[in-house]
């Protein structure tokens, strides 16, 4: 290996590791506020980018029909919740948040399928329609047993995996897409050649995760976000309802995971299942962060995205192997360094 | 032998009067039309309605044909060939769409001793006693690689790179190139896999052309077949690439765009049969079988994977007729009759090829049913 195949190697980790930079945060971030690690996240990413391209092919995208059904089924769940709370008046409210502002996008698209429309425009509209997809699950699937174990959680959320990936492939077909590129450009750097699609993605989740720390660091929502994730009852205690901040955080995580669908879409092949794959490593990244520090995720997805690149250079056949197997180290370090704070999980 | 011919003429003859009056033969078909196999499955069902829109009827017999569908599951294509057999009484089973349904259908047939014709490239078990009651249809994979590497040796090819996907597909493309490039001389440089879910095979890429190969032998298949191809040309490879007919695939060809033009790959005959020689032998058949298709599906095949239940038929026709002059269909001495007459089928020409079935071997093609098409200006075009 000289330096020119080090270098491109290392360029296209940290390409990777971007990617799974923004989903690892999404991971980060849900189960913070929710204690729920939401293995369909990736999916999520893995639909924007179908969604895209059914657009692209002037297809109407099944994920119409998804966030139709959950939002029927959103809404008719907090409607008998309201109605045996007793608190009919909040009914318009929970209509126009519930099945309004989800369908809102979903008709739109409706219309515009087949259409000409610009790459931005579809790329807009792909992103509005995914969007409410985590957010409707959130209230279907996780509210009614916020206060599970966080191992029931997790099997939920597993649960709801496979239903997803069954249903992204009723949606959209056993075959992959490939999206237009976003840009054509490419830039030679002291004789490295660079695409800009490659910039384009290191600089969308740069753009993003500075967006997140300004959010969470000077907003008055984002102060309510970390008070969850810090202590739920507490957060309650001073005014933060919970459920509120948990739809919060998905709707932002999932802005996150459709961003990197969006990005990664040009770049490779994307099938119904291929968000799986893409969430796991993203995952990685965040148990490197310890599922709670959020510039620790970046640079765990960031080694997870190169230590992928160069095994795939060195033994391609051991490459996801290599990659998962840092698992057992990390884990090691983190067990060893957690002996000293569980006696404060004990109190709880 | 006399006393043989004359049992063997009674017994006839009383099942003639036991059974009814007009014994047709039962064939029970299993595809995939739902699950993820479906793409596949789908046009196995289109070739299927081909054969009978072809030939219907064997020896004045009529044919009925039982079709049901597996869901891409083995487990589902198990129960259905149970059903077929137990409660349809089926002579023969056809299928199916995926090689580890074949293989779980191939376990029925010969458990319930009745033959099978498999549609999917599947090595046939043995049962405890030795016996088989099945056979491939399609050509095994190794003979798809052997062919390609033989083109490779007359191209005046001596080092390739291989890359292929790391799952079983890969290994048998891999390992199926093995022994053809030590007999041609040929070394193979590089055994680099990738993920079918893998977004970059940039690494891959680059330990390929860092050790400088005459050829690339590429072992993905269908849309992610096109990866290492697109991230070979991004890094300035300009070499000839040489892969499998698990390529020919509409979206390899619209996912690769310019970077898969040029790639050469073996095939069935009947994929480029129009622009076969007539003196080629499956011209006619393969023309036969478009019109056929034409007339049933309304659209002309596009594939080469209809046209393997189009032989898998034709297969079942000239068996049947042997079988029908020894025994009457629905018994045991049929099955027994109809499989001994499959494995000797001889030079039985089909779409995809010449069929030699001998027992003891799963598959019965040799390299007469693979030719080399490359693919120019976005069409597969014969190569001579």
């Amino acid at each position: 290996m000289d330096r020119e195949i080090a270098t491109i190697l290392a360029m296209d980790g940290i390409a990777s590791g971007a990617i799974y930079l923004l989903i690892g945060l999404g991971f980060v971030l849900i189960f913070a506020v929710t204690r729920v690690i939401f293995v369909p996240f990736g999916d999520i990413a893995a639909f924007t980018a179908l969604t895209l391209a059914s657009l692209e092919m002037g297809r109407r995208p099944g994920t119409i029909s998804l966030v139709a059904v959950l939002a029927v089924l959103a809404m008719s769940i907090e409607g008998v919740s309201l109605f045996r709370a007793r608190a009919l008046a909040r009914l318009p409210r929970a209509l126009f948040y519930y099945l309004v502002l989800p369908l809102l996008p979903a008709g739109l698209v409706w219309f515009a399928a087949g259409a000409a429309l610009s790459m931005p425009v579809r790329i807009g509209l792909s992103v509005a329609l995914v969007l409410p997809i985590a957010p409707l699950l959130d209230r279907v699937v996780f509210r009614p047993i916020a206060d599970a174990s966080v191992l029931l959680l997790l099997t939920v959320a597993v649960a709801l995996h496979f239903a997803l990936v069954g249903l992204g492939l009723l949606f959209f077909g056993p075959e992959g897409v490939r999206t237009q590129p976003l840009t054509d450009a490419v830039f030679d750097i002291g004789g490295l050649v660079v695409n800009a699609q490659t910039l384009l993605i290191v600089a969308a989740s740069l753009v993003f995760s500075g967006l997140l720390f300004l959010f969470f660091e000077f907003t008055l929502l984002g102060k309510a976000l970390r008070a969850t994730a810090v202590n739920r009852t507490g957060a309650r205690l001073v005014g933060i309802r919970p459920a509120a901040t948990g739809t919060i955080a998905y709707l932002l995580a999932s802005l996150l995971a459709t961003i990197s669908g969006v990005l990664i879409a040009p770049v490779t092949t994307i099938f119904y299942d291929s968000g799986f794959l893409i969430g796991l490593k993203a995952f990685v990244g965040a148990i490197i962060g310890g599922m709670a520090s959020y510039p620790l995720t970046a640079l765990g997805a960031v080694m997870v995205g190169l230590l992928e690149s160069f095994a795939s250079f060195w033994s391609s056949a051991f490459k996801e192997v290599v990659v998962f197997s840092i698992l057992i180290p990390v884990l090691l370090w983190r067990s060893l360094s957690l002996v000293s704070t569980q006696e404060d999980e004990v109190e709880e | 032998m006399k006393n043989i011919l004359r049992i063997a003429a009674t017994t006839a003859g009383m099942s003639l009067l036991a059974g009814p009056a007009h014994a047709e033969i039962t064939v029970g078909f299993v595809t995939s039309l739902s699950g993820p196999g479906s793409s596949i499955g789908v046009l196995y069902d289109r070739g299927m309605k081909a054969a009978l829109e072809y030939v219907g009827s064997v020896s004045g017999e009529k044919i009925r044909l039982i079709q049901l569908d597996d869901g891409s599951d083995p487990s589902a294509a198990t129960r259905n060939a149970r059903k077929l057999v137990e409660e349809n009484k089926v002579d023969l089973l056809i299928g199916t769409a995926t090689a580890p349904s074949s293989i779980a259908m191939v376990a029925v047939a010969n458990e319930l001793k009745v033959p099978m014709i498999s549609i999917s490239p599947i090595t046939v078990p043995a049962t405890e006693s030795g016996e088989r009651w099945g056979i491939a249809v399609p050509q095994p994979p190794s003979l798809m690689v052997k062919v390609v590497v033989d083109r490779m040796q007359r191209d005046g090819i001596k080092k390739i790179a291989y890359i292929g996907f790391s799952d079983a597909w890969g290994d048998l493309v891999y390992n199926g190139a093995q022994k053809p490039a030590e007999a041609d001389g040929i070394k193979i440089l590089t055994n680099e896999r990738y993920a079918r879910t893998d977004t970059s095979v940039t690494g891959q890429v680059l330990k390929m052309i860092a050790t400088h190969p005459d050829a690339v032998l590429l072992g993905g298949s269908a849309t992610q077949g096109a990866l290492p191809p697109l991230a070979l040309a991004e890094r300035g490879y300009k070499g000839p690439l040489y892969g499998t007919p698990a390529l020919l695939n509409a979206d390899f060809v619209r996912v690769g765009g310019k970077a898969v033009e040029g790639v050469l790959v073996s095939a069935g005959p009947v994929i480029v049969a129009e622009q076969l020689p007539d003196t080629h032998f499956s011209k006619k058949i393969s023309m036969a079988f478009r019109d056929a298709h034409q007339k049933a599906n309304g659209a002309a095949p596009t594939d080469g994977f209809s046209a393997y239940s189009f032989d898998a038929w034709l297969i079942f026709m000239d068996a049947a007729k042997r079988a029908l002059a020894t025994a009457k269909p629905g018994t045991p001495e049929f099955h027994t009759a109809l499989r001994d007459a499959i494995f000797s089928t001889k030079e039985l020409v089909g779409t995809h090829a010449i069929y030699n079935f001998k027992p003891g071997e799963s598959y019965g093609v040799d390299e007469r049913g693979l030719v080399l098409v490359r693919l120019a200006n976005g069409q597969w075009t014969y190569q001579p």
